[in-house]
């Protein structure tokens, strides 16, 4: 494999860990600041895809559907952090992710009875459409540029708010003692619906940009879902530094263990098995990595023991 | 409660008693239809049943269906078929989608002597050493379209294709029909995982290549993510599909992007025969869409029961038997017989994707396949 070509699966492997942390950051600061473990955060992922799609389509500018995909997603996690959400801090793990499995079924039914079975169309903007010339001879498509530009952007704007800000600090006060902050005289539970409705927030722009070179189709979240806990768990459970670790490790891991892992195989076991068992040997890779990180480190690479 | 709630609540169970047909369950043909009508690939389920139903409703069949949704989920499928056979006792099953799910019920439910019409999964086995007298496929077996691209391929003078399907069971079976006819040589051959969306790695290596053409086999929303992210990364190199990927329901999600591929199938909606045309216009009107080939091979399989319900009794299983096989029924494909081993023999087309309009749709450019049959015809016993 010429070096262009590794070069080129380094990028789609950062464009792939950038896309991730954006749903890993939500997932994390709502287990670290509330415990609360949510598994229908893929369903916000697909909220804020369906919306996209539905806005860009009325109106046909695909700002505006990243807009509304934020707000939708942002209104969605409020909604349901009211209503149901808020009744679960206080119960145990199981009964958190009973409830949240529900909300996952109420929300893939409630958007097939919105929007029907069949697949929604939401494109790249024409302005972002087709590959650009980067150096070294490599041809990248334009919108997985963007798509790693706005993931770094978000990422920052992430750090500065936990590290820099005054929610910040109430976030993390909220991690490190729940009773206190609240005892200080801090609403905890407006707290908690911010924080909620942020995680949300970043989930949707994640299934609205992803929704542009996928598919926007009912239960698109879930799949991503079990991967955003695996870069959690990799990342230490609360940590957004973690997360952005964790999303970039499993995103480069995933790429280049799907090109690379058939290319080696083929000296142990000859070119026609190497296809398959080399893309079965690379679908374990990311969970072979998050394995080998628990053993060296339990509690994952920036968690507190 | 009192009185008055009592009263009433009598008179609606008796009104709720009147409203059933008198006398009509004796004579009614019952139908099992098994199909996905929730979770990913429903879409696929939805057509197979309103293409079954409208051929039923335009027929005034005494047909009674029951339907039942999967959920794609194996296990649930051979619940329901349970149920079906043992209390609602149907005499006929229909309906499923997918190959895995076939082979959950089929075997079982042919074994206690129910007649099955498979309206869109024909995985090998059941074609081969497996086929049964009580099993009939109305769609074809599952590498008939991989092997009208194979064909198809040579034919546009393709000699340096890279394949690539999701590493299961009927994605090996892909590339395997695609190899059968293809003569050229392979630029690569590619394994992707199930329920794979993000295709970039995989799109370079195609780049990287130096191949003339491509051949995919991803079904649903896969080959959506494929086709939008291989049309945004600029290669330009010919592809081709089965139908799976360019089905009425998927195109508009992929939009552009599909424009101008050329594609495998046993029905298109402007196959050029009365049957067909009248099924088109008919659907769309009372759906409000386009069919999909899944809503005609619904609407076949529905035509294929009628016409033998018109020439036997189902308590004569050989008579009925013996007329369905006869497959007198006017297909939406036109020519259709079976085969020795109940499945079709039949033309294969090769389409290529259009816009009509607003409407992103496919049409026929070339037949790949004449009178094909399958490769497993000779391991079944039947004659």
């Amino acid at each position: 494999m010429s070096g262009v070509l590794l070069l080129e699966q380094l990028l789609n492997g950062v464009q792939f860990g950038v896309m991730l942390f954006l749903m890993a950051a939500g997932l994390t600061l709502v287990f670290g600041v509330m415990g609360l473990i949510n598994l229908a955060h893929g369903s916000l992922y697909m909220v804020g895809a369906f919306a996209a799609a539905a806005v860009s389509a009325a109106t046909g500018s695909f700002l505006l559907g990243l807009g509304a995909a934020l707000a939708a997603a942002a209104a969605a996690g409020a909604l349901i952090e009211v209503a149901v959400i808020r009744r679960l801090y206080a119960r145990d793990h199981l009964d958190q992710v009973l409830a949240t499995f529900a909300l996952i079924l109420i929300f893939s039914e409630g958007t097939r009875w919105l929007f029907g079975s069949f697949p929604l169309f939401l494109d790249v903007p024409g302005w972002l459409a087709g590959p650009v010339a980067l150096p070294l001879g490599i041809d990248y498509p334009k919108y997985r540029l963007a798509v790693i530009a706005v993931g770094l952007a978000v990422a920052a704007g992430l750090f500065w708010l936990i590290a820099g800000t005054r929610l910040g600090v109430q976030i993390r006060a909220g991690e490190a003692d729940r009773e206190m902050i609240a005892a200080l005289g801090v609403d905890i539970t407006r707290l908690y619906t911010l924080v909620f409705a942020l995680g949300a927030a970043l989930a949707g722009l994640a299934g609205a940009l992803v929704g542009a070179i996928q598919s926007v189709q009912v239960g698109m979240g879930e799949p991503v879902l079990i991967l955003a806990f695996v870069v959690i768990v990799i990342g230490g459970i609360g940590s957004i530094r973690g997360a952005f670790v964790g999303a970039l490790l499993v995103g480069l891991t995933d790429t280049l263990g799907r090109v690379l892992l058939p290319l080696a195989m083929v000296h142990v076991v000859g070119p026609q098995a190497a296809a398959t068992a080399g893309s079965a040997v690379a679908s374990m890779a990311i969970y072979i990595l998050m394995a080998l990180v628990l053993v060296f480190r339990p509690a994952g690479l920036f968690g507190k023991v | 409660m009192t009185r008055t709630g009592w009263r009433i609540l009598g008179a609606a169970a008796l009104a709720l008693g009147l409203m059933q047909p008198v006398g009509a369950a004796g004579e009614n043909l019952k139908v099992g239809m098994i199909t996905t009508l929730s979770g990913g690939g429903a879409g696929l389920g939805i057509d197979v049943r309103d293409g079954f139903l409208l051929a039923v409703k335009q027929a005034e069949a005494p047909i009674e269906v029951v339907i039942e949704d999967d959920q794609r989920k194996p296990d649930i499928a051979v619940q329901l078929a349970d149920k079906l056979i043992q209390s609602d006792k149907v005499d006929v099953m229909t309906g499923i989608i997918f190959s895995n799910l076939a082979m959950a019920v089929i075997p079982s439910a042919v074994a206690q002597g129910k007649i099955y019409l498979s309206p869109n999964a024909g995985p090998s086995q059941l074609a081969g050493a497996g086929c049964h007298p009580n099993y009939f496929n109305v769609a074809w077996q599952n590498d008939n379209l991989h092997e009208a691209a194979g064909a198809y391929a040579n034919s546009a003078g393709h000699t340096n294709t890279f394949i690539l399907a999701p590493n299961y069971p009927a994605g090996q079976d892909a590339l395997t029909g695609f190899k059968r006819f293809y003569e050229g040589e392979l630029a690569g051959e590619l394994y992707t995982a199930l329920g794979q969306t993000d295709y970039a790695a995989e799109i370079a290596q195609i780049r990287a290549s130096g191949a003339d053409s491509v051949f995919f086999f991803l079904p649903g929303g896969m080959g959506i993510s494929f086709l939008k992210q291989y049309a945004d990364s600029g290669v330009d190199m010919p592809v081709i599909g089965p139908a799976f990927s360019f089905d009425q329901g998927i195109l508009q999600a992929v939009g552009d992007a599909a424009l101008g591929v050329r594609n495998t199938s046993q029905w298109s909606g402007d196959l050029d025969n009365p049957v067909n045309a009248a099924f088109v216009e008919s659907f769309e009107a009372e759906y409000g869409r386009l069919p999909s080939l899944y809503a005609s091979q619904g609407f076949d399989t529905a035509n294929l029961l009628i016409s033998a319900m018109g020439k036997a009794d189902i308590a004569d299983l050989d008579a009925f038997r013996a007329a369905l096989k006869e497959a007198d029924f006017d297909s939406t494909r036109g020519a259709f017989r079976f085969n020795t081993n109940q499945h079709p023999v039949q033309d294969i087309y090769v389409r290529e994707v259009i816009r009509d309009g607003d409407v992103f749709t496919n049409r026929i450019v070339a037949t790949a396949l004449r009178e094909r049959g399958d490769a497993y015809a000779a391991e079944c016993p039947m004659e």
